[in-house]
């Protein structure tokens, strides 16, 4: 037995990209997951992207029906899933048919041969067994037949051979695991709490992430299966930390706002994906005064929302592109009944049901200005998984303070993709105490404030108060419903001004990277952050004077940013769309920017932002 | 302390009411705040909430709060109100256009899940507001702006909807008929839980006298029959009339007192907690059958406020939420 201890027999690397794919049934998503726990446990950097299929589970062994789980992790600091992964666990032929393209030349592939059989193969539209051929000749390849193995580790626990093959997942890991000298008990404590109730369940699983790691250790290790070393992140802000998707943190970030307002929030929502994860949530978060109401459909949901505002709560409503399209009549209703409202869009690739579980930036247009009428909302943008929680505060600040819906922009992106967290202290945040009207004196339901111009909000149940709201145009002085064409002009005046005049209260714009005034400009919002930021650090280590701004104050605009932009000779936008914010920017700027767009239901690669800053500035000739 | 009692002029509003002469909203406005004179609503923790048409202004005509929303989604942000505020009096206005056809999901919902609320549904059998086109509850064959070759589909009973979208308590009652409506409104407000009360209502300019039939106060006592729980199901103006079940066709029928051997006895008992027996009353139709009103159906049983409430207090009890240690849950590590 050869085991292998010593540190000498590990290659260090600064990062490593790793993909687990397989069949939706095969549980990637869980192995990248645990996978990602013990890679933050041991404080490396990482980010991740899961990227799975809209059907449950698609037919067995079909290209459709692969889920992969990408992994980047590193001891310098990450921010993306990695363009290109270095080392591809295959669990089918179709998981490697439809993984191989993105596959860095000379990567690892590890594959499980034992699936490599004549059905899967015609399944995944092999007319040769890839294996067998020089298809792979540009990788190293690793055949197991990890089927079997996976069989022989758990044969002693008497499950059954369906129950055993469950476990190929675990058998994989444990090889993985190995490969980068991670420590199995956070996975088996894991598995022991989860499968609790069923001791056989969990010790099968046991069983084979042991004998995958075993194989690693002891078995006639081929020369192509090494062991690698990727240390702690030491830049890292010391702290506690856990790790956290967007979904998570935006919710948290929702209920943080309310704690620092003061006010209990309902959510009325209706499934859809990928913002489902948000009620999920929150349901369970009732200590916190967090109500939850799954409505009938999209229109209920916000509709629920916006009378629970009348009511004195912070109404919230969640939901993805085509609900959103849904709640938009509804939207218009709280803008002109000036009421505060969260509507948050964790978007999808559109138009219409789209692609459901990939990613896109394309409904900008519509959260800016998809309304009828002159119907001006406030938008916000989150950037990074953690970034979801900040943008979550501030959403609920500007909506109360200004009696405003605001609209949250998130993507399927950031809501699934993991990063590691500094948890914040609650205590350390500004507090914003809601204030309603309780004095009758001078009252009129449209009163404002002169330095916001948001209304009062004096919720049923207040005596004295006593007042009607609704869709039609009302008097600017009284509140009452008016048809007076000059005060429809005061009042819609109004109501741009006021949302206009938020820019004075919210973050200047700053160059996340490089210089104010430059060369080029690598414009993005969103959950473009990380590539854009990678690609703007590449460009300026080969010398290109890049700089990264990164736009999170949709509308209004940060007043300096005009200012930003014009101090740059060139300006790259960059979105996963087809030219949304170009658009936005040129109709308030008049600026003339190059539009970089992508809609293939993928994040960015580094190498395609950098690709183009090369050539704006004419350094790829 | 010792305020005055209010009377149904507190509950008017310094609003000009908007309705065209003759509108049988206006006696309806008028029976409702008559009714939250006689029930001693609290004006602040009273809200009316309506959607869009000629009935959906009413809020703006009635001194408590209110809120006029979008076309069919009133169910919807009532539920909002009253989750956000069980404390609050919630009424809802909505039309057979508003309630039925745009927000007909909506309506289905708010009665399923039993939201502790008065449903009065204003029902015209047109709509009024964009001009006179038919509605989802017109009768076959009307002749609208939209259908001057006469409509084709056929209508729907609002009171037969709310009983199958399980309402557990279905009313009904007419626009001009003063002394039974602030009754019917009174029991609907005692009863906890979704109240869905349909009111016939005159629209005097796009379907004038649609309901004449059994509404003409001449020959109402003919067509019309009120019900009371435990009572026998008798009406004519001689009460020589009554609604008995006619065991071998599984039906009603309308027998007459004295005739062919039929006692008093023989007449139905009206059991508003029988929910078979109130499908087959909302279903009569004058002339062959008297027009049923007045409670019809009730059979409570805990809203669906009241059980999210339960449920958020349950989890709430003996907790001290601690947001620091929430977001702490689960697996974390320390840079030191």
């Amino acid at each position: 037995m050869n085991v292998q201890t010593d540190a000498q027999d590990f290659e260090e690397l600064d990062s490593v990209c790793v993909r687990f794919a397989g069949d939706s049934g095969d549980g990637m998503q869980l192995t990248g997951n645990q996978f990602s726990v013990v890679t933050a446990l041991e404080g490396s950097d990482f980010a991740t992207f899961p990227d799975f299929p809209a059907e449950i589970r698609a037919p067995v062994g079909t290209t459709f029906g692969v889920s992969a789980f990408q992994i980047n992790f590193g001891s310098v600091e990450i921010s993306t899933a990695g363009d290109e992964p270095d080392v591809l666990v295959a669990m089918n032929p179709a998981a490697l048919k439809v993984s191989l393209s993105g596959l860095r030349k000379g990567g690892l592939i590890v594959v499980d041969e034992g699936s490599f059989n004549e059905r899967n193969l015609h399944k995944a539209g092999y007319s040769e067994n890839p294996l067998e051929n020089d298809s792979l000749s540009d990788f190293q390849v690793q055949k197991l037949d990890i089927t079997k193995m996976t069989l022989e580790a758990v044969k002693e626990t008497g499950l059954g051979k369906k129950d055993a093959l469950r476990c190929k997942n675990m058998w994989t890991l444990g090889l993985v695991l190995w490969m980068f000298g991670r420590p199995r008990k956070p996975i088996t404590d894991w598995l022991e709490q989860k499968f609790v109730k069923i001791p056989d369940v969990a010790l099968a699983n046991i069983c084979a992430l042991n004998a995958g790691h075993a194989y690693g250790e002891t078995a006639e290790v081929s020369s192509n299966l090494h062991r690698y070393i990727v240390r702690k992140h030491t830049e890292e802000e010391t702290g506690e930390y856990s790790t956290i998707n967007g979904n998570q943190a935006l919710a948290w970030g929702l209920v943080a706002g309310s704690e620092l307002a003061e006010i209990d929030i309902m959510l009325g929502t209706y499934p859809i994906t990928p913002a489902s994860a948000l009620l999920h949530t929150l349901s369970g978060l009732k200590e916190f005064g967090v109500m939850t109401f799954q409505a009938e459909d999209e229109i209920a949901a916000v509709c629920g929302a916006i009378g629970a505002s009348f009511a004195g709560k912070l109404g919230i409503t969640s939901s993805s592109g085509p609900g959103i399209a849904l709640k938009t009549e509804a939207i218009g209703l709280a803008i002109s009944t000036e009421l505060p409202l969260v509507i948050v869009d964790v978007q999808r690739a559109g138009p219409s049901t789209g692609l459901p579980t990939k990613t896109e930036q394309s409904d900008l247009y519509q959260a800016v200005w998809g309304r009828n009428g002159d119907a001006p909302i406030v938008v916000l943008a989150a950037s990074t998984p953690q970034d979801c929680f900040k943008v979550g505060i501030e959403a609920v600040r500007l909506a109360i303070k200004y009696m405003t819906p605001v609209m949250l922009l998130s993507d399927g992106y950031i809501g699934n993709a993991s990063e590691p967290w500094k948890i914040p202290d609650i205590n350390t945040f500004e507090k914003f105490p809601v204030q309603y009207c309780t004095d009758p004196k001078g009252f009129y339901p449209f009163k404002r404030d002169p330095k916001t111009l948001a209304r009062v909000w004096a919720k049923p149940g207040t005596p004295e108060l006593l007042h009607r709201i609704g869709g039609i145009e009302k008097d600017y002085d009284t509140g009452h419903i008016s048809y007076d064409a000059d005060n429809h002009q005061k009042m819609s005046n109004v109501r741009a001004a006021k949302i206009a005049g938020i820019a004075n209260d919210i973050a200047k714009q700053t160059v996340e990277l490089g210089n104010a005034g430059g060369k080029i400009a690598v414009v993005g919002w969103g959950s473009t952050r990380g590539s854009i930021h990678q690609a703007v650090r590449r460009a300026r280590k080969e010398g290109i004077d890049a700089s990264h701004v990164h736009i999170g104050n949709i509308w209004p605009l940060p007043p300096n940013l005009e200012e930003i932009l014009n101090s740059f000779d060139k300006v790259i936008i960059a979105e996963m769309n087809m030219g949304q914010m170009n658009v936005l920017l040129r109709s308030q700027y008049l600026l003339d920017a190059y539009s970089l767009t992508k809609v293939t239901g993928q994040p960015f690669k580094i190498s395609e932002i950098l690709d183009c800053i090369r050539q704006q500035v004419g350094a790829d000739k | 302390m010792n305020k005055q009692p209010l009377s149904f002029k507190d509950f008017e509003t310094d609003q000009e009411v908007r309705w065209c002469p003759g509108c049988g909203d206006y006696a309806i406005l008028k029976a409702v705040q008559m009714t939250l004179a006689n029930i001693g609503s609290t004006p602040e923790n009273t809200v009316f909430v309506s959607g869009i048409g000629c009935s959906s202004r009413f809020p703006y005509y009635v001194e408590t709060y209110g809120f006029h929303t979008i076309h069919g989604r009133a169910p919807a942000v009532a539920t909002g109100v009253k989750l956000a505020n069980p404390k609050l009096d919630v009424w809802l206005v909505t039309g057979d256009g508003d309630g039925l056809s745009i927000g007909g999901n909506h309506m289905l919902h708010v009665l399923r899940r039993n939201v502790n609320m008065q449903i009065m549904l204003f029902n015209n059998e047109i709509y009024g507001l964009t001009k006179g086109q038919y509605s989802p509850t017109s009768k076959q064959g009307t002749k609208s702006p939209s259908t001057p070759f006469g409509s084709v589909d056929l209508p729907l009973n609002p009171c037969s909807f709310a009983i199958g979208a399980g309402a557990r308590f279905v009313a009904r009652g007419i626009d001009t008929a003063l002394k039974a409506l602030p009754h019917t409104l009174e029991r609907a407000r005692d009863h906890i839980g979704a109240s869905f009360i349909e009111i016939y209502q005159n629209c005097i300019v796009y379907n004038d006298k649609t309901f004449e039939h059994f509404t003409l106060k001449k020959q109402a006592a003919n067509t019309q029959i009120h019900v009371e729980h435990g009572q026998a199901m008798i009406f004519g103006t001689d009460k020589d009339k009554g609604l008995h079940f006619d065991k071998e066709n599984f039906a009603l029928e309308v027998v007459i007192i004295g005739e062919n051997g039929i006692t008093e006895a023989d007449i139905l008992i009206h059991d508003e907690t029988n929910k078979l027996m109130a499908q087959m009353l909302v279903e009569l139709t004058a002339p062959d059958f008297p027009v049923v009103c007045g409670v019809i159906y009730c059979n409570p049983t805990q809203s669906y406020d009241d059980a999210v409430h339960e449920q958020m207090n349950k989890a709430k009890k003996g907790k001290k939420p601690d947001f620091n240690a929430l977001l702490r849950q689960g697996r974390t590590w320390t840079v030191e």
